[in-house]
């Protein structure tokens, strides 16, 4: 874990509600696709855990959500800003799991840290799968991106305005996927659903309340089969097998 | 000029007054590979149960104007594995004092638990949490009147030899009373305050954010009270005062001890800044000197 000042390079909507934000500084402290940085906000007591998006020695890109006053206070930065963050948060996805078929399936905004997998995945020589789920053709994000890396995509909407029409987990159904594990990021209903219906192992990406973000308030413990488990510490990342739904 | 920044706790000698509040800096190993924990003045380590607790549901959470409500619920591994496991382990990389936090659901739970403490070598202070707001079954009980407040502290006194520190809960009509029932039945010293009964409701859903309703509200907002509470109980009593609430610089630290306190706890600031302490005990040289003050020990009560 580092503090580190980063200053924005760029701040752009790429969806409703929803941003990319590119931030230049000290990035040395993050480590691996799953990892997470806490933002603090001028006003806002607690800081803002954000995953990683996309990182290399120079930048980090982070794709968020409006939810709220702290979100809405970071949309409305502009390049120049600085920014503090808590940097190499969390473990990370387990690349090596993956024998050599990899499948993705984010939900919403979860398709972000999906990215920086995905890039270390193909960089492995693996085939990789996406499987983007949103509400509606509008809030579709990321696809050229993924495909950019080799990655097949496709997509699903609730209401069928691009893609396949419903869940993730339906386009599993309808499509002829190949994978040996598989990696999901997304809404806590999309996450069980996906455990439910993939029939190998693999891992998920969780989203909790948090306090520090490093492991030492104890604010967003979940029960796992191991025990309570800490999802800013011992996760985000865990394992299906050990996650109690 | 060297500036004097050391304290005495009860005989138990901190270079500095900055102390971790319990719940802040979990068992301290955790923040270990973060800063030197050597810096510190003491570690009071997360509050520990007779047997291991899960705690209370997420969201455990809830941010405030300055401030955050926790309702953690005293997750912890039980007495066997902080004697055994923590403690140990954190003393393979941190010399300085530590203070084993304890709660109890029962006069028994206090006894036993702070019996284990007293006798684990790596401990040297005990603090008697008696005023957690997270639990529905007894803590808060404990806290709220005197001669339940009195009765905990002759409880654990007959069982230890090391100094017993009773943390106040202020969530009550007269903190001096409880504290003055404390130093009546045998307290060492005391802790003050722990959290606030709070709340917050998420207007968009119309339900509360913790998913326990209720929790401990601390950070800067609460320290004019905090302050307030310290000042009174170090007037109504001669034991030594850790003061604890809101605090978030060297220049509250140097607050606090003008109200009463003999050391300075520094919690929900650890939550929101990792490096609060380090920074908070780097920063104590400059503001003494801007103030004048050549040793911390000259302005205990000075107020």
């Amino acid at each position: 874990m580092k503090e580190a000042v980063l200053t924005i390079l760029e701040n752009l909507p790429i969806a409703p509600r929803t941003y990319r934000m590119k931030l230049s500084g000290d990035t040395s402290e993050i480590r691996c696709s799953g990892e997470f940085v806490q933002f603090a906000i001028d006003g806002k007591f607690l800081r803002r855990p954000i995953s990683v998006h996309d990182v290399d020695w120079e930048t980090l890109t982070v794709i968020y959500k409006v939810v709220g006053e702290g979100t809405a206070a970071m949309a409305a930065m502009l390049p120049g800003d600085k920014l503090k963050a808590l940097t190499g948060l969390g473990n990370s996805f387990d690349i090596d799991a993956c024998r050599s078929k990899a499948l993705l399936l984010g939900g919403g905004v979860g398709a972000a840290p999906l990215y920086q997998l995905a890039k270390e995945l193909c960089s492995q020589n693996k085939a990789v799968t996406v499987v983007l789920g949103f509400n509606n053709a509008s809030e579709i994000m990321l696809v050229d991106e993924f495909e950019g890396l080799g990655a097949t995509v496709y997509v699903a909407t609730m209401d069928g305005s691009a893609g396949t029409k419903g869940f993730v987990t339906d386009v599993l159904r309808l499509k002829n996927i190949p994978y040996d594990y598989f990696y999901a990021c997304g809404p806590m209903p999309m996450l069980k659903a996906v455990c439910a219906a993939v029939h190998c192992p693999g891992e998920v990406s969780l989203e909790e309340r948090m306090g520090c973000g490093a492991g030492f308030c104890y604010c967003c413990s979940i029960q796992t089969v191991n025990g309570p488990r800490r999802v800013c510490k011992d996760g985000p990342v865990f394992k299906k097998e050990d996650l109690i739904w | 000029m060297v500036r004097d920044l050391s304290v005495s706790l009860c005989g138990i000698s901190l270079q500095n007054p900055v102390i971790p509040a319990s719940g802040t800096f979990g068992f301290g190993l955790e923040l270990a590979d973060s800063f030197d924990l050597n810096v510190l003045g003491a570690i009071s380590l997360k509050g520990t149960t007779l047997e291991a607790r899960y705690g209370n549901p997420t969201p455990r959470v809830a941010e405030c104007t300055e401030g955050m409500i926790n309702s953690v619920g005293l997750q912890n591994p039980g007495i066997d594995v902080l004697v055994g496991e923590k403690v140990p382990a954190l003393r393979k990389v941190y010399s300085q004092p530590v203070i084993a936090n304890i709660s109890g659901f029962s006069l028994d739970e206090y006894r036993t638990c702070c019996m284990r403490a007293d006798a684990c070598e790596g401990i040297d202070i005990i603090e008697v949490n008696i005023s957690c707001p997270n639990v529905h079954n007894g803590g808060m009980a404990f806290g709220t009147s005197c001669e339940s407040a009195s009765e905990v502290t002759r409880t654990v006194k007959a069982v230890c030899r090391k100094p017993v520190f009773i943390k106040l809960s202020p969530n009550v009509t007269d903190i001096a009373a409880i504290a003055r029932a404390c130093e009546d039945a045998g307290a060492d010293g005391l802790t003050l305050v722990n959290t606030f009964l709070g709340m917050r409701i998420d207007i968009a859903r119309r339900r509360p954010v913790i998913a326990n309703k209720m929790g401990g509200f601390s950070g800067k907002a609460i320290f004019p009270i905090a302050l307030r509470m310290v000042y009174q109980v170090a007037h109504a009593c001669s034991i030594p005062v850790m003061g604890c609430g809101g605090v978030a610089s060297a220049r509250d630290v140097i607050e606090m001890m003008m109200a009463g306190a003999t050391a300075v706890q520094v919690g929900a600031e650890n939550i929101r800044n990792p490096f609060a302490c380090p920074q908070i005990i780097s920063e104590l040289p400059g503001v003494m000197k801007e103030l004048n003050i050549d040793k911390l020990t000259d302005i205990i009560g000075i107020a």
